[in-house]
């Protein structure tokens, strides 16, 4: 192989797993060493600079970090990065004199931003610190788009989400809630510079079955019944409640259902346990509060009599799969089953609408419907009208929203200056030794054995007696230290410089988990094959050095390093050392203008 | 040294042995010694033997002296028995603890000061007695405690870090193991796992007197221009006469190499010793031969590595002496007091 060639933001950045994974590329071995530190504030603000709210993503993020975090291919569990950011949330002090000063006097550009939700809000707080005018629209009398509207209180406080909007609209823009955007053109022929829109994906999908029309009644859509639930439109259900579906909206129902009188709740899931597409831990949470999920059920059809829903008939299946492993529901040879109930929630997706974009604007949509989006630039083929969040390629979820936002605001921001959106801003990037002393480190090199630690809840008698009871109470600052302790420091690298390796084998005989080697060179394959531990995880680099003196190379696999830098202090000569390297993307403004 | 321990955490794929154990389970606490130090990998290489034949941590005895190498047992085989001895009386220890528990392996770690300068007489009485064990020199030709004088090993014209020439003689320990009768006499290097991993594998297998003198460069005071004990200066120099792969058992010969090059040879216990020759005409099996051949690249300067000489069906101290065959905390009352009439029948054949 070729020596590897770190330079570049990619090589490091992919080694920090869970960066790397987060669509924000928030600094996460950054914020919790903070965490650790008990600076609570500065770990606060490290978030908020990449990923717009970690109270809110610190409860409810999908969190891609965790499954991409190293510690759960060293042990069973990731760290729990997401409810660490929640302490950072909760346990900061006063932020007013970090947030940016709203700007006095405007740049003369003009945007307006369509949805109050997590991707506007976002390209908000970028671009107002630069002194736009910005018109932020949202149908709802609340700010906060999907935040607010589907995501249940019991998960995610009311005080929460207005706080954290709260920054954003406080940085100066015109809000303009409860006012529904009903034309683009109308909106475009206001002479705004540029137009963003963050309208999601509303449209929850409705299942066309016999029985669907006659008992309309008790039968809801998803989404638009946990807005209701939210708005406190809507505040009992029946006892007995299907819910269809297997995704997290699906999980948000069934535990509202709970809450509002449901004693008999179950979810109906067409495929199979593993396969439905809510997160483990969100099934998890519902089997917890006595919801069963049943699965292998397809409805065929709502039962009713005098107008009433009675109940839903579903077939059973079984999966299966074809030569190229592609997966078929099909009759599973069993009679049909009918399930009792009195009310029905549909969470069987979302769909994007853009009833009120002109279709002769030259915004061009796809066959299915969307606008055509650049991926990179957010940009549609109206020069002027950006997209992000679900509107831009349909539904994901928040830190998705938020990423979307950070790269339309650049987009903006160089469209209103007259530059090409195409160009887009490298990363600011450092990467510094770590070295203290002969055996010392500027970062706690010594991971803790522990496993991972649990969020306490509240019990669950007093959490299903009321929908705006928080249901995790949140690391208490001692359980989240030692949570802290488990976080590897994968940004802390292990850099290796040839020159001064006398090849004394020290770091070899030292790695705790073998990923060293010396040996001579061969393609990729073949040197996977004969580490001193297989590298079998193709997912992560092997870090090559020059030829040595011996005729060998240094072969690091980077798969499951400790990053406990062992390696560097056992290194008589400092061939290896320790050096943090820390990302943070670069965000709408002059920098990168 | 370290200021924090080695991580529990381990490679998922770590693999387990016939007995279950990692290799992680024969290390032993973290070492305290400079960074970059030879022991260290001397210390790897016990470990990973140990672990590949499957022994039972518990049943072996790692006996060691004082310096910088005698330090080192604290560092592998951690649950293993240990015996810290006296400066140089490693040897005599080792002997005793043998005779007593007969079932033992027996790990003697010392160094070129513990066994050539003060241990020199202990070194060669339990090397000419056949003292069944592994007798592992951890040569690093300096005195590395007390901060860099010459050592008994270092080679005459050598040069000090401080820039001074030796002007005595180096005493060349695998000369005299082979003067002194050693059954099994090895030299290696501690940067060349791939040679001395099965070289000390081979040795524990060994029933009789086994020494290696293991080449370990000092980084801290012997890794210098003018050393003959430093990492360049053996890689430079180092003639290895044969290379080998240990089989456990003999229905296990798989290795195929070509006829004439390789010489399998079975040991006592069973094992065998799958001998690739790389020098031509050297011959383990020859003693004097051996000695000679030593002799004359040393002359050179040049240090030959390697299984140097075998003997496979050695005898050892037990059967010399003929000591009974079980430890002796394994015998009863019974055996230890036969009564009278065993007694008066000594007494008899002594009248």
């Amino acid at each position: 192989m070729q020596r590897t060639s770190t330079e570049g933001p990619d090589y490091f950045h992919k080694v920090v797993d869970c960066q790397w994974a987060c669509p924000a590329h928030t600094p996460v071995p950054e914020y919790i060493r903070l965490i650790a530190e008990g600076r609570y504030t500065d770990a606060y603000m490290v978030t908020w600079k990449s990923n717009v709210f970690p109270g809110i993503l610190g409860r409810t993020c999908d969190r891609p970090c965790e499954p991409a975090c190293r510690r759960g291919r060293v042990e069973d569990e990731p760290v729990a990065i997401c409810r660490l950011k929640r302490v950072a949330a909760d346990n900061k002090g006063d932020i007013a004199d970090r947030l940016p000063v709203p700007v006095a006097a405007s740049n003369g550009k003009r945007v307006a931003l369509v949805g109050a939700g997590p991707a506007s809000l976002t390209v908000a707080r970028d671009l107002a610190p630069l002194g736009y005018e910005l018109t932020l629209f949202d149908g709802e009398t609340k700010s906060g788009g999907m935040i607010r509207s589907q995501i249940p209180r019991f998960r995610l406080p009311e005080e929460v989400i207005d706080e954290e909007v709260g920054y954003i609209t406080g940085l100066g823009m015109e809000v303009r809630l409860g006012e529904r955007v009903g034309s683009l053109k109308a909106l475009m022929d206001e002479g705004y510079d540029a137009v963003f829109v963050g309208s999601g994906a509303p449209r929850g999908r409705d299942l066309d079955l016999p029985g669907r029309q006659e008992a309309a009644a008790n039968i809801h859509i998803g989404i638009d019944w946990l807005s209701n639930v939210s708005f406190e439109h809507v505040n009992s259900i029946g006892k007995r409640v299907i819910v269809l579906g297997g995704g997290n909206t699906a999980m948000d129902c069934c535990r509202t259902s709970r809450r509002l009188g449901g004693e008999d709740v179950k979810v109906i899931v067409r495929s199979g346990f593993e396969e439905m597409k809510a997160s483990a831990w969100e099934k998890e949470d519902a089997i917890h509060e006595d919801i069963p999920i049943l699965n292998f059920l397809v409805p065929k059809e709502f039962t009713h009599q005098d107008g009433k829903l009675t109940g839903v008939v579903f077939e059973k299946v079984r999966p299966e799969y074809d030569d190229s492993g592609r997966r078929k529901l099909v009759h599973a040879g069993e009679p049909d089953q009918h399930f009792e109930c009195d009310d029905v929630l549909i969470a069987v997706g979302q769909e994007n609408a853009f009833p009120w974009i002109e279709r002769n604007i030259g915004l061009e949509f796809d066959e299915w419907g969307m606008p055509q989006v650049n991926p990179l630039t957010f940009q549609s083929t109206a020069p002027s009208v950006f997209f992000g969040g679900d509107a831009a390629f349909g539904p994901k979820n928040i830190i998705w929203a938020v990423a979307h936002g950070h790269d339309a605001a650049i987009s903006i921001d160089k469209h209103c200056n007259g530059e090409d959106v195409a160009i887009r801003p490298a990363p600011m990037t450092t990467l510094i030794s770590q070295k203290m002393g002969i055996h010392e480190w500027s970062y706690d090199n010594d991971p803790a054995n522990d496993g991972r630690y649990k969020v306490p809840q509240r019990d669950k008698a007093d959490a299903l007696k009321d929908v705006r009871l928080e249901v995790e109470l949140g690391f208490a600052r001692e359980m989240a230290y030692r949570e802290t302790q488990r976080c590897l420091n994968c940004d802390v690298q292990t850099v290796f410089a040839e020159p001064a390796c006398i090849e004394c084998d020290a770091c070899v005989d030292i790695c705790p988990t073998d990923c060293i080697t010396f040996t001579e060179n061969g393609d990729e394959d073949d040197l996977r094959g004969r580490l001193k531990a297989p590298a079998t995880n193709v997912e992560q680099a092997l870090y090559v050095s020059d030829v040595l003196p011996t005729g060998r190379v240094m072969v690091k696999d980077e798969d499951v390093c400790l990053h406990c830098g062992l390696c560097a202090e056992r290194c008589p000569t400092g061939a290896w050392d320790m050096q943090k390297f820390l990302l943070e993307m670069t965000h709408a403004g002059g920098s990168c203008r | 040294m370290t200021y924090i321990t080695k991580p529990q955490l381990h490679h998922p794929k770590l693999a387990e042995n016939a007995l279950g154990y990692t290799r992680r389970d024969y290390e032993g606490s973290v070492s305290t010694l400079c960074a970059g130090c030879g022991h260290d990998s001397i210390s790897a290489a016990i470990i990973q033997a140990c672990y590949e034949l499957d022994l039972p941590p518990h049943r072996i005895a790692k006996l060691s002296g004082i310096g910088c190498s005698s330090k080192t047992p604290d560092y592998f085989l951690g649950n293993s028995h240990g015996f810290n001895t006296v400066h140089g009386r490693m040897p005599s220890v080792l002997t005793g603890a043998n005779l007593a528990n007969r079932d033992l392996i027996y790990l003697g770690v010392s160094g070129d000061g513990d066994s050539a300068s003060i241990g020199l007489g202990q070194f060669a009485h339990s090397i000419r007695r056949g003292v069944n064990m592994l007798y592992i020199v951890e040569n690093n030709g300096v005195y590395g405690l007390t901060k860099g004088q010459f050592s008994a090993t270092s080679d005459k014209g050598s040069k000090s870090k401080k820039g001074v020439i030796n002007h005595d003689a180096g005493i060349d320990l695998v000369s005299l193991a082979l003067q002194m009768g050693a059954t099994f006499v090895a030299r290696s290097f501690s940067g060349d796992k791939a040679q001395l991993v099965p070289l000390i594998k081979a040795a524990l297998s060994h029933r009789g007197a086994a020494f290696i003198d293991c080449v370990s460069p000092c980084v801290q005071f012997n890794n210098h221009a003018g050393s003959t004990k430093s990492y360049d200066y053996v890689r430079e120099h180092n003639e290895a006469v044969n290379r080998m792969d240990l089989i456990p058992h003999r229905d296990a010969i798989t290795v195929d190499y070509a006829p004439g090059e390789t010489v399998p040879v079975t040991q006592h216990d069973g094992s065998v010793l799958q001998l690739h020759k790389l020098a031509a005409h050297y011959d383990p099996s020859d003693r004097i031969g051996a000695l000679a051949y030593l002799q004359s690249r040393q002359a050179l300067g040049e240090i030959v590595t390697g299984l140097l000489f075998l003997d496979p069906e050695a005898r050892d101290l037990h059967e010399n002496l003929g000591t009974v065959s079980a430890p002796l905390n394994t015998l009863t009352e019974r055996e230890l007091t036969p009564g009278a009439a065993a007694l008066a029948k000594l007494n008899a054949s002594l009248r």
